[in-house]
């Protein structure tokens, strides 16, 4: 459990660091392709950045809209709450306020920029379904993503992906418009050698935008794994949340107030038509681990 | 000169390593005593809830006197306990007590269907995790602060200054595998 949790916590971290290495790099063919200097680089930054401030105030709001919850109050769940409470305690964070969704499809997400203001949405369903030790594991999963930080690491991921998204962009554009000029002038005409940069930095144009989206989504699994490690360490009990997942995953109805746009906060993908194999592409592109590779690891601790 | 640069810097690191490791072990003293008030404000909530739960019981079954003689005195002890120790046994005590209050109601289907009765034993159950989990991040950051005092080098300030090891919030086997199932 212990070894699970650091794993992933280092893991995430490489992957940050991974990622800004990559950026460094694509900024140096920016630079020699489109013949911008740094202007560019903080440009992009900070447009990405004003693109992702919007999502990073908003995105709890626009979350609990768009999934059409509820604020609910103690008297009206007291189940619930306690649940919340406890696993709060345990976590040494306020307990963050509750939502309900009306679905009778089993789910639950937590959003929110820090511990302070977060708050925890359930579906109705997964209050019917689950028992008590299993709800404890959802929430204790919950939890572990509000006191990990993970929404501001997501966004930061964002405003990486961002980046790259815009750099990449503007070298296609130069290259469009301005390509040959500026190839004619950059390093007095190497020849050959200059010719190769200029397609390799094409080629990075060209891929970068999957190459981010990609780390983007390895970032995301591998804080879905920490919060499963996080919440077998509230809980002590890895099997409850196992058993969770077992339940939730086996139930066939869709949560119809999900979209592609919210799916990746759910504890397991509401889009079940998604859940398609484990293939390599699939697992590429896929915010969440497969739940199989979940379970195992939950029973390891 | 420049050895007395050297000796400098030296000086300035070990001071700045001090006031690192002083600072964390108030920190972990701080979160310990908060612990404590979290477990201790999960247990008030419990004795307070008893009595409600005793009456209720007794609305339907007035003749099992001797049940709640025995959970109202566990309580009683509970309250007045002083030291961790006291509290961890004294605690046994009142969930032993309130096991047997518990399945005495499971005689009286009335008091089983009563809306009141229901609430009062899902809070009950709620707050017992509580405590659970109250205890748990207790004991967890005790043994940071213990550890914190007892390695190396952080253990030379912790003398310093006087810093004391906790107790731990330690309860029987029995009742650490989870909280009081009632199966009704």
């Amino acid at each position: 459990m212990y070894e699970q949790i650091s794993r992933n916590k280092w893991k995430s971290a490489a992957l940050i660091v991974f990622f800004m290495a990559f950026i460094f790099v694509l900024v140096w063919f920016f630079e020699y392709v489109t013949g911008w200097g740094k202007g560019g680089l903080v440009l992009a930054v900070a447009v990405a950045m004003g693109m992702a401030a919007v999502g990073y105030y908003a995105s709890d709001k626009i979350v609990l809209g768009i999934s059409r919850a509820k604020p609910v109050s103690k008297d009206e769940y007291p189940y619930l709450y306690n649940v919340v409470e406890g696993l709060a305690i345990a976590a040494g964070i306020p307990p963050p306020k509750c939502y309900v969704i009306d679905d009778t499809a089993p789910n639950a997400f937590a959003a929110g920029r820090k511990p302070e203001t977060a708050v925890i949405c359930v579906t109705t369903g997964i209050l019917e379904k689950l028992n008590r030790v299993e709800l404890e594991g959802v929430i204790a999963h919950e939890m572990s993503h509000i006191k990990n930080f993970d929404v501001r690491l997501q966004t930061l991921v964002v405003v990486m992906a961002g980046v790259v998204a815009l750099l990449s962009d503007w070298m296609l554009r130069s290259f469009m418009w301005g390509g040959g000029r500026r190839r004619g002038r950059s390093r007095g005409g190497d020849g050959a050698a200059g010719g190769v940069l200029v397609l390799v930095g094409l080629a990075l144009a060209v891929l970068s935008p999957f190459i981010a989206t990609i780390i983007q989504l390895a970032v995301s699994r591998k804080r879905e794994f920490l919060a499963d490690a996080s919440s077998a360490e509230l809980t002590r009990y890895p099997a409850g949340l196992a058993s969770a997942l077992r339940k939730i995953s086996a139930d066939t109805e869709p949560l119809e107030a999900a979209n592609k746009a919210t799916a990746h906060l759910y504890i397991v993908n509401p889009l079940k038509n998604l859940k398609g194999g484990n293939s390599g592409v699939n697992r590429l592109f896929s915010t969440h681990p497969p739940i199989e590779e979940r379970i195992a690891a939950l029973e390891k601790m | 000169m420049g050895a007395f640069v050297l000796l400098l810097i030296i000086i300035g690191a070990v001071a700045i390593m001090a006031i690192g490791m002083y600072n964390s072990l108030v920190t972990l003293r701080n979160r310990t005593d908060n612990g404590w008030s979290q477990i201790d404000v999960q247990l008030r909530r419990r004795y307070d809830l008893i009595p409600n739960l005793v009456e209720t019981v007794k609305g339907y079954a007035k003749h099992e006197r001797e049940v709640f003689e025995k959970v109202t005195q566990a309580r009683a002890a509970a309250v007045n306990a002083q030291t961790i120790k006291e509290h961890g046994q004294a605690d046994n005590v009142l969930t032993g007590a309130l096991k047997s209050l518990f399945a005495v109601a499971e005689n009286y289907p009335e008091l089983k269907a009563n809306q009141n009765f229901l609430m009062l034993q899902e809070e009950l159950a709620g707050t017992e995790s509580k405590v659970a989990y109250a205890r748990q991040f207790y004991n967890d950051t005790v043994m940071k602060f213990n550890m914190r005092q007892q390695v190396f080098p952080s253990n030379i300030i912790a003398n310093m200054f006087g810093f004391k090891e906790r107790d731990y919030y330690q309860i029987e086997e029995e009742v650490a595998k989870g909280p009081v199932k009632v199966q009704f």
